[in-house]
């Protein structure tokens, strides 16, 4: 049975991150002349976090992103690994994250996969309507769905996958 | 005397409070409970606080800081104090619009306009 994950501790007070090496371990990588690829793990480590980051706005940055491109897919990318930890790994702190990317031209694919028991997305309140605006939490995933093309959950709901297409480029 | 690790810069002028943050990048959950907690004793240091945050140098922000502002705010409320926001750059900005949270908070263009609207 998959769980909700909209419990009002969304944000404890406790935050579980670990003090490791900071390393994002890199399982695959490649760069060619239309595109890069890279499949990372990601431990809950906010070095590792910024790194991941990092390499991935490199690569939008690579194919000449505008900057609020790269606003929206951070902040999101940012939302999805966030989710990922807190609640998804809310009892498998040693765990990393899987993040995979493809960054071409004219499109980004980002995947974020936790190893949690998956929640339904349907379950998180809409936290725009008046009487859920001074809750303290669900708003991510809300953010992702306003800022990337696309943003699906496998029928698990442990798996995030997110889609930008560039805007159209002024002439 | 504010911690050397203090991630907020805090001035007071007459009765009212501004708070700005050192980061320019509100995102980290660890970074931001610790901006959490040295607001709220800026809340309960006073009577009705008023309270100004601006985000002048503020270029990303995540969820988890708006859910903290918006503890905050009803910390301020329970209280019987008002907060503004101030020098929120557009692209903020959609995120408050996003989630609505822009009819929640007043927000002022600059923490002087912010600071003239306290009743």
């Amino acid at each position: 049975m998959r769980r909700s994950r909209a419990s009002p501790d969304c944000h404890p007070s406790s935050y579980p991150q670990t003090l490791g090496s900071g390393h994002v371990l890199k399982m695959t990588s490649e760069r060619s002349d239309t595109a890069d690829t890279a499949t990372l793990a990601v431990p809950n480590e906010p070095k590792a976090i910024d790194d991941a980051q990092a390499r991935l706005v490199a690569s939008l940055e690579r194919f000449e992103y505008p900057k609020a491109s790269l606003f929206a897919i951070r902040l999101s990318l940012h939302e999805a690994m966030s989710n990922a930890f807190l609640h998804g790994h809310r009892n498998l702190p040693g765990v990393p994250v899987s993040l995979e990317f493809e960054v071409d031209p004219d499109h980004v694919v980002i995947t974020v996969q936790d190893q949690g028991e998956g929640f339904d997305p349907a379950s998180v309140p809409d936290p725009t309507l008046d009487e859920n605006i001074e809750r303290g939490c669900g708003r991510g995933l809300l953010l992702i769905r306003a800022y990337m093309t696309s943003a699906e959950y496998n029928r698990k709901g442990n798996s995030l996958r997110m889609t930008y297409a560039r805007p159209p480029r002024a002439r | 005397m504010p911690s050397p690790d203090s991630r907020i810069r805090v001035k007071r002028l007459d009765s009212v409070t501004q708070v700005e943050f050192v980061d320019r990048n509100i995102l980290d959950e660890a970074n931001i409970q610790m901006i959490g907690d040295e607001i709220a004793a800026l809340v309960d240091a006073v009577p009705s606080p008023k309270l100004v945050i601006s985000f002048a140098n503020v270029e990303h922000l995540s969820s988890a800081a708006l859910g903290t502002l918006i503890t905050i705010n009803n910390r301020i409320r329970g209280r019987s104090g008002q907060l503004r926001l101030s020098h929120i750059d557009p692209q903020i900005y959609e995120v408050f619009a996003i989630t609505r949270l822009n009819k929640l908070f007043q927000i002022h263009e600059t923490t002087d306009e912010a600071v003239k609207s306290f009743s």
